[in-house]
Order: structure tokens, then sequence, then C-alpha cells
């Protein structure tokens, strides 16, 4: 178990370096910059009228549908990580598994990409 | 031994305390962003364990992709959220009851364990430990395991149907690039030759 | 070719799964042209694969998917009553205009997790079933999505039912936390010591199927879906998901864990009572006919449950022929329902049927048949249903389980008997529009069968009892 956790231990000095990075360019600022406030520079900018309505609107939800599809796919995708792993070990019955599922996936991707899903129109 | 059980409980109080920012952030994005600080540590305690797989897809399906879609369903949604807190401090008597519920049973729970602590590892499957999770978790789950594995293809199946199904709406009237349709153009059907006389027009 | 050979079990379930993968390519390049051909072919594929599952040997796939008698029996009836729900929607779809090729085929897909929870072995092969069947049924809830209240009616469902799978999960890890395995021979093997985990792990695990079948005190879904779902939608909840419900409810209790019955049993005795008593009680004060039907079944799978509580071979045997009478009354009750059409548009109110006894007097005779049937009076169908879950609840010593069941279901029969008084005594109302042809045979078909039962009832209650065996 050490041994494998050993093997994180560059994840961990990297994290750690870009913790310390990060903070210190995020902190050095607020004590070296040179600050002098008024209202107008903290407005927010924005060119001739005052603003009508909040800035923020609805999402469309057609990017809900393109990152439901990314996700299918993504977990998809997932799978194939053990398989390329043990892809020797496993045998043709192995193979043949991946691509059913694959399959499965494959006739999901041409309906959708019939019914037009990946068309922003 | 110490370093590990060291970052166990960073990673534990961490994955905790952005939990229950995500319920207590004002702001729903920060609420999603401290979603995704609970998803990165409880990935590390996933490591901790040994289930690097896990860790991974924690990472990349939870991190990199349900997130982003919280993120958009928080955007789509035109909901005022400060209005709608205004009922939480109403209903916290009843979440506190239901929370100190489960709390009580999840103590029973490790109260019965704590006297018979030999139960569960008599039974259950040892962990092979010479292998890598990864290969461990491909050696079983496309041979053994084909029937899980297949229903997962099935239910992802139904997931993309249904998605398209509810929510896709296509504008009327809404030209589209048809291939087919401009390839077969020809001469006569594109274009046709009026002879005008002078001074007559069409 | 022996690697080949071992999917013979799932077989039905490839079939179907196949079958739609092949009618969804059909669909997205056909488009709404071959809508109508689409239904037919759900249609022959779905008897194609009851009969495929009626003639499969007893065998097993891996350890995850069994095939036995009691698998065959609920298959069959879970597979007939899918088709049936396509058939009766036939009409309602083209003239509301909600046509889609996707519709069977989410249907088709609903139907194979179905397959899987009643063969389902094992707590993954289950949860994987179960989220199958329920994914698809969520959407079709939703499915006309320009109305508001089946858009309510998908959203309400799905969120309780995520929320029941998150319970059911909770439970499942806590079983396998305690007996180090998920297959129902280890749980059971396991169960014989059974430490306070076990038990929590069992009360979530039962929780998040009575969700599923609807029973008290996890209903609060039921009516709204029931009524903001489209009709012939809501025909089809009421029909197959509620068999592959109670089949795995079955499964779980006397399978997995039959070594620990009266830890069990007082929690099904529990929900028996209550979802009896809230069927009867709260069907009485409703207007709408489906929201009528939604109390109703609420009851019925209160009924069916007092078979399961008694834990014996007979009480299962008398929750399959509850089942499988519970399907024919249902789907006789919706094809009226569905016919309910005045000037072009549905009508839900049961005020409605006023009168229907002499604009319409076989449909009325048919209706009051089945509403008969379904308030279990002899020598009707119902009754018998009845009969077998009572008669197995006083052989367990289940006096008081039977004595409430029996009260509630005269209080029940009140509600139904209000209908057929309404369509016989009181001042008619415009008549409906005519019943389309595959209504009037579903109508026909499950009216006659609730009629003539007790004339020949030997074969279903000889295949309940062969299947209800295979389990002990």
């Amino acid at each position: 178990m050490d041994v494998l956790l050993m093997d994180y231990l560059p994840l961990v000095v990297f994290i750690g370096v870009a913790l310390v990075l990060g903070l210190a360019l995020l902190v050095a600022p607020f004590i070296v910059a040179y600050k002098q406030p008024d209202p107008e520079k903290l407005s927010a900018y924005e060119c001739g009228f005052n603003p009508f309505d909040d800035a923020r609107m609805k999402f469309d939800v057609r990017f809900y549908l393109v990152a439901i599809l990314f996700i299918i796919f993504d977990l998809e995708v997932s799978f194939l990580f053990p398989w390329a792993i043990v892809f020797g070990e496993i045998g043709a019955y192995g193979f043949w598994s991946m691509m059913v599922f694959l399959a499965v996936l494959t006739i999901g991707f041409i309906y959708e990409w019939k019914k037009g899903a990946l068309e922003w129109d | 031994m110490i370093l590990s059980a060291l970052f166990f409980y960073l990673f534990a109080s961490i994955c905790v305390a952005s939990a229950f920012m995500v319920i207590a952030a004002k702001n729903p994005v920060h609420s999603v962003l401290f979603l995704i600080l609970a998803f990165v540590n409880a990935a590390g305690l996933f490591v901790l364990l040994g289930a690097e797989f896990l860790a991974m897809i924690l990472v990349v399906v939870y991190v990199g992709a349900v997130a982003v879609l919280f993120l958009f369903v928080v955007m789509m949604l035109d909901v005022d959220f400060a209005e709608l807190r205004q009922g939480f401090l109403q209903y916290l008597p009843v979440g506190g009851l239901v929370g100190v519920i489960f709390l009580a049973e999840l103590l029973l729970v490790v109260g019965s364990w704590a006297i018979g602590p030999g139960i569960p590892t008599t039974i259950t499957a040892k962990i092979p430990t010479d292998i890598p999770n990864t290969q461990a978790l491909g050696l079983v789950l496309y041979t053994r395991y084909v029937y899980y594995f297949e229903a997962a293809g099935v239910v992802l199946l139904v997931a993309m149907i249904g998605a398209i199904v509810l929510t896709l709406r296509h504008k009327p009237n809404v030209k589209r690039q048809n291939t087919s349709d401009q390839v077969a153009r020809t001469k006569e059907t594109a274009i046709e030759i009026r002879h005008v006389q002078p001074g007559q027009g069409l | 070719m022996k690697e080949l050979l071992a999917f013979l079990p799932i077989l039905p379930e490839i079939a179907l799964a196949v079958g739609a993968m092949g009618l969804l390519m059909f669909g997205a390049y056909g488009g709404e042209r071959v809508v109508t051909t689409i239904q037919g072919l759900s249609v022959v594929l779905l008897i194609f694969a009851a009969v495929l599952a009626a003639m499969l040997p007893d065998s097993r796939f891996g350890t995850s998917f069994v095939v036995d008698e009691f698998a065959r029996f609920l298959k069959v009836l879970a597979f007939l009553g899918s088709a049936v729900a396509i058939v009766m929607s036939l009409d309602y779809l083209a003239v509301e205009k909600q046509q889609k090729f996707e519709y069977p085929i989410l249907i088709l897909l609903s139907t194979v997790g179905m397959g899987m929870l009643i063969s389902a072995n094992d707590l993954i092969a289950l949860y994987l079933g179960l989220e199958l069947m329920s994914l698809a049924l969520y959407v079709v809830a939703a499915s006309n999505r320009d109305s508001i209240r089946s858009t309510e009616a998908g959203l309400k469902y799905f969120v309780l039912g995520a929320l029941s799978s998150g319970m059911l999960l909770y439970g499942c890890s806590l079983i396998y936390g305690f007996t180090g395995t998920v297959s129902f021979e280890g749980i059971a093997e396991g169960s014989k010591h059974p430490g306070i985990g076990l038990i929590f792990g069992l009360v979530f695990l039962f929780a998040g199927l009575c969700f599923k079948v609807s029973a008290v005190p996890f209903h609060m879904w039921t009516p709204d879906v029931y009524e903001g779902a489209p009709t012939p939608v809501t025909a089809f909840f009421a029909a197959a998901p509620k068999i592959a419900g109670i089949a795995i409810f079955v499964r779980v209790a006397v399978g997995a864990f039959h070594e620990i019955v009266p830890q069990w049993q007082q929690i099904i005795v529990f929900v028996a009572i209550a979802s009896m008593v809230l069927g009867a009680f709260a069907a009485i004060g409703q207007r709408n006919i489906k929201r009528l039907m939604a109390y109703s079944s609420i009851g019925h799978m209160g009924f069916a449950l007092v078979g399961l509580a008694s834990g014996t071979a007979v009480g299962v045997q008398g929750v399959l022929i509850y089942i499988a009478i519970y399907l024919a009354m249902t789907l006789g009750t919706f094809a009226v329902i569905l016919a309910m059409r005045r000037n072009g548009e549905m009508v839900e109110e049961i005020g409605d049927l006023a009168g229907l006894s002499r604009s319409n007097p076989p449909l009325a005779f048919l209706l009051a048949i089945l509403l008969f049937s379904l308030a279990g009076i002899p020598p009707l169908a119902g009754f018998f249903a009845k009969f077998y879950v009572f008669l197995a609840a006083i052989e367990a010593g289940l006096y008081t389980l039977a004595v409430i069941g029996v009260l509630a279901s005269v209080v029940g029969a009140y509600y139904y008997l209000l209908i057929v008084k309404i369509m016989y005594f009181d001042e008619p109302v415009q008549a409906f529009q005519p019943m389309p042809g595959e209504l009037k045979a579903v109508l026909g078909v499950t009216g006659l069968f609730n009629l003539l039962f007790f004339v020949y009832p030997a074969p279903l209650i000889e295949a309940a009892s062969a299947a209800a065996k295979s389990l002990f």
C-alpha cells in the first residue's frame, strides 16, 4: 500500500508547489500593489447607458443536451481504460464484449446524429 | 503510515467542510465549485484506499462532466436563490431531525460493527494486492461480469434517448446544409434561360 | 459455440434489446412516417419475447441472472402487459398528435429492465434492472413535454425515484458490508446470524422497493404521476412495472432473506395494512378517475403484499395469482378510461360516466364487471385473487392482517360500486365517441377473463403454484 502511495509523491509535491505559487501570486498584489479606488473606477464598465437589467441570463437548454451527451460518452471512454490495460489477457471474449458495448452506444450516436441533436438550431 | 493517516484527515476534513459549504453557500455557482472541491478530495480518499481507477473516474467524470452539467443547470434555471433560501430556517428543524435519525442509525451500525469486527472480514473475498487496481477491474469486468457491463451500456443508451426526446427542439424554418441535395443540383434545376426581348422585360 | 450457448438464458432480453435498437435505427432513418410500423413491430417483438421467455429451460447466466418457473411466469405477464400497453396507446397518440417513434422503443427498453429485474439474482443485477426500467419510465411520464402536467409528473417521478434508488443503494451497500457478498444465495447464507447492520440494510432495501411498487408510506408520487402522465402511459405504469416490482420484492424477500422471515415480516405486514387502508379511504373523495385508479393500485399492492407477508409458498402463489388478475383488471379499466373521449377531448371525471348504461350498454356492462372484480365480489376473478392471499395469511397465523384486509376491501368496494351506480342510475350525459377496435378487443378479453375466470381457474392457479414452489 505504501509503495502505491509513494508513487503519488510527485503529484503531492506538484500540487504543493502549485498551491504555494498560486497563493503567493494572489496575496502579493494585496501587499505591494498601488491602490487608490474611487466610485467610477469600481463601477462595472459599460458603454453608454446604465445597465437595463441583470447581465446574467438564462442558459439555453441546448447546453444541457450537449453536456449530458458528453457525460454519456465520457463514461463510455472511462470503460475503455481497464479494457485497454488487460487487452492481452482477456482474449476474444473480452474483445467482443467491448465491441458489443461500443455497438450499443454507436447506435445511440447514430440516432443522435440523425435526429440532429448535434446541430445547434 | 502516519503520513497516510495525516493525508486521510486532510482530505476527509476538506471533503466534509466543502460538502457543508455546498448547501451553505449563498451563490449556487459557488455551491457547484465547492462540490468540485468535495469531489477532488473524495478522489484523494480513494487513492488512499488504493482504488486508483475510481479516483480517476471521479475526477474525469464527476469533476469533468457532471459538475459542468450542474453549472449549466444552475445557469439555466432562472431561480432567485435568495428567495428560495428564505424557507431554509423554517425547514431546518425537520431537516435536522432527519439528519439526527440518520446519525443515530449510522452509530448503531458502527456500534454493531464494533461488537463483531470480525464478521465482515471473514466472509468477504480477499482483495488482491499483487496487481494494480485498474487491471484487477479489467480482468473481471469484461468477462465474468459481462452482464453488468452490457446492461450499463443499455442504461446509457436509454439516457441518451431520454435526453434527446425530452429536450431536443428544432426551430422551424431553419435552413440546413444538405450535402446530397446540393450535389444533386444540375444545370437544369438551378438555372433557367430566358430570352428577353428588347424593351419588354420579363 | 459453447460460449454462445451460455447466453441462452438471457435470450428474451437480448431479443428485446437488439430489436429495440434495430427499431431505433429504423425510426432514425425513416422519421415520423414509420411510426405505425414501429409500433406494430414492437408489439410483435414483445409477444415473441414472451414466447421465448416461456420456453426457456431452468438455467442461469453467471451468478446474476436466473431463469426458473417464477421468472417465466412473471416475464410472460410483464411482456404481455407492455405489449397491451403499446396497443392501447395507438389511437390516443394518433388522435392527440403525440406520435413519436421513441415511445414504443422506450417501452421496449423498459421491458428489458423488467426482465432483468424479474430474473435478478444479486444486488447489482437488481439495481441495473431497476434503473433501466425506471429511467425509461421517467422519460415516458414526461413524454408530452408541451403539457405542464406531464412534465411535472415526469419530474416528480424522477426526483422521488432517484431518492428511492439512493435509499435502495444505501441498503444494498449495508447488506454487502455485513454479509460480504451481493448474491442472493450468499446473503441467505450470511444472514443466518443477522446483525443490526444487516437489518438496517434490509429496511432500506425494502423502502426502495416499496417506492417502486407504490406501497404506503412511499406512495406519495403515485396520484400525481398517474394524473399528470398521458393516459396510455398511466395504463402502462399501472401494469407491467408493478409486476416487475412485486417480482423482485418476492425474490429478495424469500430468496435472499428467507433465514430472517420474522424480521421482514413485520415490515411487510405494516406496509400491506397501511397500503390497503390508505388505498380504501383516500380513493373515496376522488373525482378524477386516473387519481382514483392510482389509489386503487396502491390498495391492490397492499393486498398483493398480504400474500408475501405470510412468507410461505402458498403466500407467494397468492401474490402471483393476485398480480396476474390485477394486470387483467387494470388493463381493462384503462381501456375504458382511454375510450372516454367526447367531442374530440379526453374527459377524466368520474361524473362523465353518468348514464353510460343507456348511451353504451356493452361498455357499461364490461366496466361494471371490471369494477366488481376490482372490488373483489364473487364469483369474479378479483374475488379469487383476494381469497388466495387472505387464505395464505390465515394459514400463516396473521389473523389481524387478514381481518384488516377484508375490512379494507369492504371500504374499497364502496367507491367502485359508486361508479357503477353513477353509470346505471344517474341521468345520462352526452355519449362518448365510438371506441377504437383495439381498445374494444382489450376490454372484451379482460372483461370476459374476469367474468369467466371461476369456470376454469386451474391453469393460472397451477402455473402460479409451480412458479411459487420454484422459489422454495
